[in-house]
C-alpha cells in the first residue's frame, strides 16, 4: 500500500493515478481482512474499488488526463506533512498495545454486543445487528447524508444540460 | 520484535494519511486531490480497524467452536464511513466536472490565473 501511494504521489498521467487508487482500495481490502473486518473489506472492495474508479474514469472522460506539473517547490506543504505525522508518530507511543483483548475499546460495549445481540436479534453477524438495530440512528443519518449528496450530483449536472439546451436553442433560433 | 510490528500498524497508517494530505495540499491537479482525500479517508478506517482486532480472535460472526470474537463496534462505524465516504468523492468529482466547463481546465493554479485576467 505504502508503494502503490508513492506511485500516486508521483505519477502524472490521471489514468494510472485512477488506476493505482484500485489498487489501493484492494490491497485495503486485503488488509481489512486480515483484521478480521470481513464485512468492511466487502464494502471497500465493491465501494472503494468498484464505485468509486468507475466515478474517476468518468470524469476523466469528461474532462482531461494529464496532469500539469507542479509550479513550484511543495516546501510548505510537506512541511505541513512531516509535523503532522510527526505529530502522530509521536502519539502512537501511548497507544495500548496491539491486539490484547483487555485494552479500553475491547472492553467498553463491544462485549455487551457479542453476548447479547444473538438473543436480541437474531442475527448471528454482530456488524449487521450493530449496524440495522443497536445503531439504527447512525444508518439513518447515513441515508440522508448518500441522498443529500445524490441530490447535489444532481442539480450540479442538471443544470450543466439545461444550459446546453438553451444553447442548442439559441444555435437553432439563429439558423 | 513483537513490540516493533505492533507500531508497524499504526506507522502505515500514519504514511497514508500524510501521503493524502501531501497529495490534498501540493497537487493542483482537483482529480488527483480527491484521489488524495480517498487515501486520507482510508487511513482512518485503519486506525479505527486495527485497534479492534484482537489476536487469536475471529471474525465477528457468532459460530460454535469460536469464542473470540473481533470488536464489530469499529467495523460498524467505518462502514457507515466508507458510503459516507464515496458520497463525498461524487459530490466532489460533479464539482469538478462543473468547473471544467466553466473554466476548461481542472488545475488549481490555471483556474487562479483565469480569475486574475
Amino acid at each position: 500500500m505504502v508503494v502503490t501511494v508513492i506511485g500516486i504521489i508521483r505519477a502524472h498521467n490521471l489514468f494510472a493515478v485512477v488506476m493505482l487508487g484500485g489498487i489501493y482500495s484492494f490491497l485495503m481490502a486485503t488488509v481489512l481482512v486480515v483484521l478480521d473486518a470481513v464485512d468492511v473489506a466487502m464494502t471497500e472492495a465493491a465501494v472503494g474499488a468498484g464505485m468509486s474508479t468507475v466515478l474517476l474514469l468518468a470524469v476523466l472522460h469528461l474532462t482531461r488526463t494529464r496532469e500539469a506539473p507542479l509550479r513550484h517547490a511543495p516546501v510548505i506543504p510537506l512541511l505541513i506533512c512531516l509535523l503532522t505525522g510527526g505529530a502522530l508518530v509521536y502519539g502512537t507511543l501511548d497507544l495500548p498495545p496491539f491486539g490484547q483483548p483487555d485494552n479500553p475499546q475491547n472492553l467498553h460495549v463491544a462485549p455487551y454486543y457479542l453476548e447479547n445481540s444473538i438473543e436480541e436479534t437474531k442475527s448471528p453477524n454482530v456488524v449487521t445487528a450493530v449496524l440495522a438495530s443497536y445503531r439504527g440512528f447512525d444508518t439513518l443519518g447515513e441515508v440522508a447524508v448518500i441522498f443529500s449528496a445524490g441530490i447535489g450530483v444532481l442539480i450540479l449536472l442538471s443544470r450543466r444540460r439545461r444550459r446546453e439546451m438553451v444553447v442548442e436553442d439559441e444555435g437553432r433560433s439563429r439558423k | 520484535m513483537n513490540e516493533f510490528l505492533a507500531d508497524l500498524n499504526y506507522w502505515v497508517t500514519i504514511f497514508l494519511l500524510v501521503g493524502g494530505l501531501y497529495i490534498i495540499t501540493a497537487h493542483g491537479n482537483m482529480v488527483k486531490k480527491l484521489v488524495g482525500l480517498a487515501i486520507f479517508q482510508s487511513s482512518v478506517y485503519l486506525l479505527f480497524i486495527s485497534p479492534g482486532k484482537i489476536l487469536g480472535g475471529t471474525a465477528p460472526i457468532i459460530a460454535p467452536g469460536f469464542d473470540v470474537y473481533s470488536n464489530p463496534l469499529p467495523h460498524v462505524l467505518i462502514l457507515t464511513a466508507i458510503v459516507v465516504g464515496v458520497a463525498t468523492i461524487a459530490l466532489g468529482l460533479a464539482i469538478v466536472v462543473r468547473i471544467h466547463e466553466a473554466y476548461g481546465t481542472i488545475e488549481d493554479d490555471e483556474v487562479h490565473d483565469l480569475e486574475a485576467d
